[in-house]
């Protein structure tokens, strides 16, 4: 295949840097425009894993970090697909999570909520889609958790996800969150993206079919990257 | 009434939040749960290049250091190769060369740095050569979706380079320039906004 530029990411349907509801956004959103850039072999291009890089557990995360035995709370599993805007799966490509624990505390030197570690258990997980884009992890359902922004503000459960694709210019961290949640549509957090159909691409929907009777329940999860032109025109993006 | 045009959308972005470091960079946060972590080694010992080490701080609006941002870097090798299958030269890429690293603040500072070979020249669109540069991407709390940027050199021309020639104000150029300080050292920092907003990318 020829080197082919990425469709251009659509900024009115992706966050804007500044979202004053969203504290923390003020100070740290650029205010001048973007420079638009048409893809360079510096774009097009990114870093490429396999499976030495990582390992088979780290996919589990009822299991990645149990000391004593498994973690506290509800077993679920959380699987779909990584795919581009043109509907095909990104195989080989690595999809990194991390989450609070079922109480909503972070493994994390910087997390000082209330609610207990659990010592058996990390918060992270990492895999590598399969050659049609197929990914899964089993996790604890992660709860909800204050946060500083306004006085009474909750995040929704939800899951980080983190995802490269091919290119450096598909990079992309978003986040999981679960059907049903009403903590969803009062997020200030999930509310800096404009378009509502946007948001619910971010949840996952209860997925009773993949769920491991007398074990563990399912949400499934695709994942959108930017996709890709075809080159059935030269599109001059190395020479000519 | 068309035809569907059934493109799917790209998922939305949301912050990487406070503690991203628990899924990128687990040491960082506090704990070892990894044979390895990933994007410690931009460039093992044996590959050839001159040695750097890059080191900066990022700034917020107010003008104090962003301390727990998170930068991811890629760059080409000496000859200006990316290690992937779409650099029409990958096969000749430097062996022990990963080009992507993930670079951690000092919490308490907000100082970062990472050491790599310094990239050589890539080709870019229509055969126009690239001055060496190198891909960064950050994250943090407070940033909505990562932010793309590009450092190059002060001790390389840049004059022809075609994507600091797109940057209409000339000012606004050196945003996007690391200062070397030191020999193999190159300071380069990034102001998310207000005076001196460094130039940032869509890409």
């Amino acid at each position: 295949m020829k080197p082919a530029e990425f469709y251009q990411r659509d900024r009115s349907w992706q966050p804007p840097a500044l979202t004053p509801d969203y504290k923390t956004s003020v100070g740290r959103s650029p205010r001048l425009a973007m420079l638009s850039l048409q893809g360079s072999m510096s774009e097009i291009t990114g870093p490429t894993f396999g499976h030495s890089d990582i390992d088979p557990i780290d996919n589990d995360l009822i299991k990645n970090y149990a000391k004593s035995g498994d973690p506290i709370g509800e077993r679920i599993i959380v699987h779909g697909r990584v795919l581009d805007e043109n509907g095909r799966g990104v195989p080989n490509t690595l999809v990194e999570i991390w989450q609070a624990n079922a109480g909503g505390r972070y493994r994390h030197k910087k997390d000082t909520y209330l609610a207990p570690i659990d010592p058996n258990f990390g918060g992270c997980g990492r895999t590598l889609t399969d050659e049609n884009g197929y990914y899964f992890f089993r996790t604890i359902k992660p709860g909800a958790y204050p946060w500083r922004n306004w006085v009474n503000n909750w995040r929704p459960a939800h899951i980080h996800v983190s995802v490269f694709g091919t290119a450096f210019s598909q990079r992309l961290i978003t986040q999981m969150y679960f059907e049903g949640d009403p903590l969803i549509a009062k997020c200030p957090i999930v509310a800096t993206i404009p378009d509502p159909r946007a948001i619910d691409q971010l949840i996952a929907p209860l997925d009773l079919n993949a769920a491991v009777p007398l074990d563990c329940l399912a949400y499934k999860f695709d994942i959108v990257l930017r996709g890709r032109r075809s080159t059935l025109f030269e599109n001059h993006l190395e020479g000519n | 009434m068309v035809q569907a045009l059934p493109y799917l959308k790209e998922s939305a972005s949301q912050t990487a939040g406070p503690y991203v470091h628990i899924g990128l960079a687990p040491g960082a946060a506090g704990f070892d749960i990894y044979r390895q972590e990933l994007g410690q080694t931009i460039a093992g010992p044996g590959v050839p290049g001159e040695r750097i080490r890059v080191e900066g701080l990022v700034y917020d609006g107010t003008g104090a250091p962003v301390k727990d941002i998170l930068l991811e870097a890629w760059q080409a090798d000496a000859n200006g190769i990316y290690p992937h299958p779409e650099d029409p030269r990958h096969g000749e890429v430097a062996p022990g060369f990963r080009g992507w690293g993930r670079i951690i603040t000092d919490f308490d500072s907000g100082l970062w740095s990472f050491e790599t070979i310094k990239p050589g020249p890539v080709p870019g669109r229509n055969k126009r050569m690239m001055a060496p540069h190198i891909s960064l991407w950050l994250v943090s709390r407070g940033i909505n979706i990562g932010l793309n940027t590009r450092m190059y050199f002060d001790d390389e021309d840049n004059s022809a380079d075609p994507v600091l020639g797109l940057i209409e104000k000339e000012n606004r150029r050196r945003t996007l320039i690391a200062q070397r300080t030191a020999a193999g050292v190159y300071r380069f920092d990034i102001r998310l906004q207000g005076e001196g907003e460094t130039v940032f990318l869509d890409v």
